[in-house]
């Protein structure tokens, strides 16, 4: 017996460095994070950083530029364009937001209902998810247009304007207007994910509430909407991200006019880094975009935080 | 508290019939259960009593009023779930109090019920816990307390104690039925456990197929089942039944499976050679000199009982004792049915004879 003891622990001991540290769960652990930390490090840390410092400069696209603090921030407050698309960013993410939530939930709760031709329809919400944003994007263009708008034309055959409506050229009709776009766009998203967060709701418990006896009214606000409460929280702030740093649909349907009344921060950053060619202004632009962001994600982190019901039993 | 009438009730899911026409009196403050094994349409009826599923045809009346077209919410009835369907976000105290809050009544009112019906099912120190946070017994006593609180004229249950573990289920069973002697709420229990249905049940109703294959007490159930189908449900091991003929030579016997001879108190008349289904309880087998020839398979002893799987004329039986008898696969017995408590089945129609 004793022998045997021995020779096991002298074979422990000869097992080498190496060898052992891949037994060890917490090395082991920290091999398997390696590439993961690795990737987000080259594709996500580090251009992050890139772009704080190069707000921090006055980089002119052909030339390096050089550290000047916060001057870019300095002037951006007084910059009444910067201001204005801060204002149009956060009414495009609100209004569009609010609309999208709306929209969706309805479409969700009437796709959960026995629909015929259900899996046809649900596939149709889909579409506008499917189409690439850019080819929507000139669709809209072509329905917004000055001259050859198809929502003027009908309106004007059924006799209710007299003219055509300048959807782009008046600066409250373009804001509207994008606005729609973005929630013909991002309804479906919000819808679907819905739809399945309903669908993981038990009949059961609405069967129950009918026999105690709630209203359709009554069953949506005591189940369905506190089941779908934590569902709702990731929806929506995925969405109002989403919102908040779009840049394709503005850029292609408005190019930020009619006298930047669309400009979001992020195609007012493309614009005076690339187009204008000042990086480091544009950057700084990118960068102011971080704190609203942060913002966001806090309200859903704590919104995400799971509620003491769904926390599981201490027993 | 009412009586409960289900008059000639039929469903069909499109073309496919899957009640055929079921009628069953059900008294005020009796204790019903209907069982069945699956797809016999016995939760099916349960969800047509409670509204949740359109009657085709026939009618269901509670008290005195018909309620097929009568909205679930206001038939006055209270369900348990199979899965307790307890509300996840509300505590056990608003579980039990929701469907008097949808009904807005006073918070003291609502207090004071929900409090009473927790300290019938001893669910006092849990009213603030979430659903999440109890076991399955617990979760169970929620769901009842939720029916309590309700007082309505019949309770419903819909299997359930399946998610229970055996012991809990056992336990479970005692509880319902004395909730039951103490709150004489007109009551009907699906289950397809027969053993439930025997302990619990004033009144069993033995479904099969989407048609009554008998009803009665339990022991009546027991004592003298209609058909080859209540008579193998019901019991527990299952009646052994085996094909042969009645021979009247004199004496009435039963000629089995490869000439085996049972013995009949009496034949029925008219019937030297009619083909039959001889029932016997596995409790009515003894072993005695002359008994008919059979061969152990298996010995299961039980503590309390010992069950003995044999082969008689070919066919395996299964015999239990109270004694503890020593056999060994292999040995041979004689086993003897008691006559006077066999059961006779006409071999086409499985109809008792």
């Amino acid at each position: 017996m004793a022998v045997m003891a021995e020779s096991a622990v002298a074979q422990v001991k000869r097992s080498s460095l190496w060898t052992r540290a891949f037994e060890s769960r917490n090395f082991l652990g920290a091999m398997f994070m390696v590439p993961a930390i690795a990737i987000l490090i080259l594709f996500l840390a580090y251009p992050l950083a890139l772009g704080f410092w190069l707000g921090m400069t006055d980089t002119k696209i052909g030339g390096a530029g050089r550290y000047i603090g916060f001057q870019n921030f300095v002037s951006l407050s007084k910059d009444s364009v910067f201001w204005l698309s801060v204002f149009n960013t956060i009414f495009y993410t609100v209004a569009a937001s609010a609309v999208k939530f709306a929209i969706g939930l309805y479409l969700a709760l009437l796709l959960n209902e026995r629909l015929p031709f259900k899996s046809m329809v649900r596939a149709i919400v889909l579409l506008p998810f499917v189409v690439p944003t850019v080819l929507s994007a000139i669709a809209f263009w072509w329905i917004y247009d000055s001259q050859f708008s198809i929502i003027s034309w009908v309106l004007i055959k059924a006799g209710l304007i007299t003219r055509y409506i300048d959807f782009l050229g008046d600066p409250w009709n373009a804001r509207w207007s994008v606005v729609a776009a973005n929630i013909w766009r991002g309804v479906p998203f919000v819808a679907i994910t819905l739809l399945a967060g309903l669908q993981t709701i038990s009949p059961s418990l609405y069967e129950a509430a009918n026999l105690d006896g709630a209203t359709n009214l009554q069953r949506f606000r005591h189940i369905t909407l506190p089941m779908l409460s934590p569902i709702i929280a990731v929806v929506m702030t995925f969405s109002v991200l989403m919102t908040f740093t779009d840049f394709q649909l503005i850029y292609t349907i408005t190019r930020g006019g009619p006298i930047n009344s669309t400009h979001l921060m992020a195609t007012l950053s493309f614009q005076r880094a690339i187009t204008g060619g000042n990086l480091g202004e544009g950057a700084a632009i990118s960068n102011a975009m971080i704190p609203f962001l942060v913002a966001a994600i806090l309200l859903s982190f704590f919104g995400l935080q799971r509620s003491r019901w769904q926390q599981g039993g201490r027993d | 508290m009412s009586s409960v009438q289900i008059r000639d009730v039929r469903k069909s899911f499109g073309n496919f019939e899957v009640l055929h026409g079921v009628s069953i009196p059900i008294e005020d403050g009796q204790f019903v259960v209907l069982v069945g094994p699956s797809g016999c349409g016995k939760s099916t009826l349960l969800r047509m009593l409670a509204g949740l599923e359109n009657i085709t045809s026939g009618t269901i009346s509670i008290g005195d009023r018909v309620v097929n077209n009568v909205q679930p919410k206001e038939r006055d009835i209270a369900m348990v779930f199979q899965n307790y369907a307890l509300y996840p976000h509300m505590t056990v105290g608003e579980n039990m109090g929701f469907s008097m809050k949808l009904r807005g009544e006073s918070t003291e009112e609502i207090n004071k019920r929900v409090k009473r019906a927790a300290e019938i099912l001893a669910l006092s120190p849990l009213l603030e816990r979430y659903p999440r946070q109890l076991s399955g017994g617990q979760r169970q006593r929620v769901a009842m307390g939720r029916a309590i609180v309700r007082d309505p004229q019949v309770f419903l249950f819909d299997e359930p104690l399946s998610n229970l573990d055996a012991k809990l289920r056992v336990a479970m069973r005692t509880e319902i039925k004395e909730l039951h002697q103490r709150l004489k709420t007109t009551t009907v229990y699906v289950t397809h456990d027969q053993i439930e249905a025997m302990t619990m049940a004033d009144k069993i109703v033995v479904m099969h197929d989407g048609i009554v294959e008998q009803m009665g007490t339990p022991l009546e159930l027991y004592d003298k089942p209609d058909n080859q189908f209540v008579a193998g449900f019901i019991g527990s091991p299952s009646m052994n039944f085996l094909k042969g003929h009645v021979r009247v030579n004199g004496v009435a016997t039963f000629e089995g499976p490869n000439g085996v001879k049972l013995p009949l108190q009496n034949a029925p008349a008219a019937s030297d050679g009619r083909p039959v289904v001889y029932g016997v309880r596995p409790e009515h087998f003894t072993i005695a000199d002359d008994g008919a020839d059979a061969e152990i398979v298996v010995v299961e002893p039980t503590g309390s009982e010992t069950q003995v799987f044999a082969k008689l004329g070919g066919e395996q039986v299964v015999a239990v004792f109270r004694e503890r008898h020593q056999f060994n696969p292999g040995d041979k017995v004689k086993l003897k049915p008691d006559p006077s408590v066999i059961h006779l089945f006409d071999e086409a129609t499985g109809k008792r004879v």
